[in-house]
């Protein structure tokens, strides 16, 4: 590793330049920086089916990572991508990513939905869900602003099965209607602030 | 109209550039380009950065994110920015202007105090560390240049400036693809359409066949009698190709001809005709000839490409030119040292390589080591009005090399393509967002 690029200088260094003839390995950021072509910079999506990586957890970063590289967790390109990244490379994702700002999205909601939702979130979800989705307990996710879009795809796949909605979470959305359910989803598009 | 837009600039270029920096001791405007120097430099130092796609924007909004304190001038010749990927969308009539896939660079300077000149650069000097504009001269510290591509026309013989005002490229989204959907909208039912693609390497690999995919869709569904043939230089079909093969014969099988190893290298506009090698001719009602490439013309000017003459050079690392000291290449025009199948010549890949240019620039600028690359592409193609097929690719950086260390295509079954199909269009907004603000 240490004169990975020595050969290489060599050659070129003859020619023109001194091009670096060390680099060290990849930080954190710059690891981060290529997910944006997709989730946008620094992690705030304005893709209405992309999700925002922007303030999510170390853990939850790297939990969701794990599952889309194994298949566990259903996906169409992110899991052909996460096969070419190590444990370290996630751990180094999600250092990246918690330390970023919430986004949020502004985007329009049904305002009766949403007053329906937050009363459903604090009495069902507030537990894992903190402060609004704003936080989340251990891996959880960060839900606020998240674009309703997202959220939709995402409640579509737990109701098909195809995405493993955790034991605890279970529990508490398999009870909800599916006016409930819809109405949960426009309470955590809405957080804006 | 490109000619247009470029002559007028150069004609008040010069003029507007004079009046600007005040230069006392400058002459009348010069068709080449002014002499003036525009933006003296002060005690900051400075990179310039030549070209404002989807690898220009990101490099200088990346180095002022990583370091403010680097004055960052982005040269671009136009106001507008319009993204080629998905320009075959509208192209094909799925997308009624191209409006969405538009973008222009007030918000990105304004958000990150980018300087930002609109100007063909028409030299640039190593030795003096300096750009030649049409609006004076630029003195850089470091030099990023992200020119695209531009074609190769002088070897199809009897091609000249009026061949694609005719036979439309459509291969730079603007003019170009608004020439082409019109050719194809009001050519008569019954009618034959022609794509002839190029040996690679070229810009966007599944460009032209999702092109295909897309014209076959709009020929039948508009004009049924009609069919469509590719022509492709390569001996066959280069990317995805399970996908795409799946798709002509699952969709497009009555109305649509895919013929390998066919490479056009003479045109008879007059005649509406195409020739392989002298050997047979195709003919066409629309023909849409995207000719082969090399790196944007400014590159070939400045020296920046290799012995092949086509491509530009550079290290893994920074995207160092292995030509000219503290100039950079980043994008299409690039030929980067590759173990195993090179990154494509993609808008992504030209995102990914800007952010690490950018911090490499920065820590060489700082006396700071370096990083290794660590970069993504992935390529979305419609096969559809409702459905897409990606590759998506991690590259890495080993023995100097860069590699893919994972690759791979969308399954073959296209129980996905309708959620590929929603993704693609959130990949546009990001990444259009992320060059625009």
């Amino acid at each position: 590793m240490k004169q990975r690029w020595s050969g290489w200088a060599l050659a070129a260094g003859a020619l023109t330049i001194s091009a670096a003839a060390f680099a060290a390995p990849p930080t954190p950021e710059m690891i981060s920086f290529a997910c944006a072509g997709c989730h946008g910079t620094n992690g705030g999506s304005a893709g209405l089916t992309m999700p925002s990586l922007a303030a999510q957890s170390k853990a939850a970063i790297v939990e969701a990572m794990k599952k889309f590289k194994s298949g566990e967790r259903p996906s169409t390109v992110m899991g052909r991508l996460a096969k070419g990244y190590s444990d370290a490379d996630f751990e180094a994702m999600g250092a990246f990513f918690s330390r970023q700002k919430i986004h949020f999205t502004n985007q329009t909601v049904d305002k009766a939905k949403a007053a329906k939702g937050a009363d459903l979130q604090e009495a069902n979800c507030s537990r894992c869900h903190l402060d609004d989705g704003k936080d989340g307990k251990d891996d959880t996710p960060v839900m606020a602003s998240q674009w309703l879009e997202y959220l939709k795809m995402q409640a579509e796949l737990y109701d098909s099965g195809k995405r493993k909605m955790p034991k605890d979470m279970a529990e508490k959305w398999n009870r909800l209607s599916k006016e409930d359910r819809e109405a949960l989803l426009h309470f955590y598009a809405g957080v804006s602030k | 109209m490109t000619l247009d837009r470029r002559n007028f600039i150069k004609l008040v270029g010069g003029a507007s550039g004079l009046a600007l920096a005040g230069c006392a001791s400058q002459g009348p405007a010069v068709s080449a380009g002014s002499a003036a120097e525009l933006m003296p430099k002060g005690t900051a130092r400075r990179v310039v950065v030549v070209g404002g796609g989807y690898g220009g924007t990101i490099a200088a909004k990346y180095i002022r994110m990583l370091d403010p304190s680097i004055e960052v001038v982005l040269v671009e010749r136009n106001k507008e920015f319009i993204s080629c990927p998905f320009s075959n969308f509208y192209i094909a009539g799925l997308m009624n202007d191209m409006s969405s896939l538009t973008i222009r660079y007030d918000k990105l300077a304004a958000n990150h105090g980018i300087k930002m000149v609109y100007a063909e650069v028409t030299a640039i000097d190593p030795a003096a560390k300096k750009v030649v504009t049409t609006q004076g001269t630029l003195a850089y510290d470091r030099l990023i240049v992200s020119p695209g591509i531009d074609f190769r026309t002088e070897e199809i013989e009897g091609y000249d400036a009026k061949t694609p005002e005719i036979f439309p490229h459509a291969w730079k989204a603007g003019p170009q693809s608004t020439l082409l959907r019109n050719q194809l909208q009001s050519m008569k039912d019954g009618g034959t359409v022609i794509i002839s693609m190029p040996l690679t390497p070229y810009r966007c690999p599944p460009g032209p066949y999702e092109r295909s995919c897309l014209i076959a869709h709009y020929l039948k569904k508009h004009k049924p009698k009609s069919k469509l043939i590719l022509l492709d230089a390569n001996p066959d079909v280069v990317s995805k190709k399970p996908l795409f093969t799946k798709a002509w014969s699952t969709y497009y099988k009555d109305n649509f001809q895919y013929i390998g190893g066919k490479k056009v290298t003479k045109v008879d506009v007059g005649a509406k005709l195409v020739s392989i090698e002298g050997i047979e001719d195709f003919k066409g009602d629309v023909i849409n000839l995207i000719p082969a490439q090399r790196a944007g013309d400014i590159a070939v000017k400045a020296g920046l490409v290799g012995d092949d003459k086509k491509w530009c050079p550079v290290d893994a690392v920074s995207f160092q030119s292995t030509k000219h000291k503290d100039i950079h290449v980043i994008g299409d025009a690039t030929a980067l040292p590759s173990d195993g199948p090179p990154m494509p010549k993609s808008g992504y890949s030209a995102n990914s390589q800007a952010k690490f240019c950018a911090q490499n620039v920065v820590n060489l600028m700082n006396g700071k080591e370096p990083v290794e690359f660590s970069g993504i592409n992935v390529c979305y193609s419609a096969i559809s009005d409702h459905e897409s097929v990606s590759i998506a690719s991690v590259f890495k950086v080993e023995n100097g090399k860069i590699k893919s260390p994972a690759t791979a295509i969308s399954p073959a079954d296209f129980s996905q393509a309708k959620m590929e199909h929603a993704y693609g269009e959130s990949w546009l907004r990001n990444i259009l967002t992320e060059m625009s603000t």
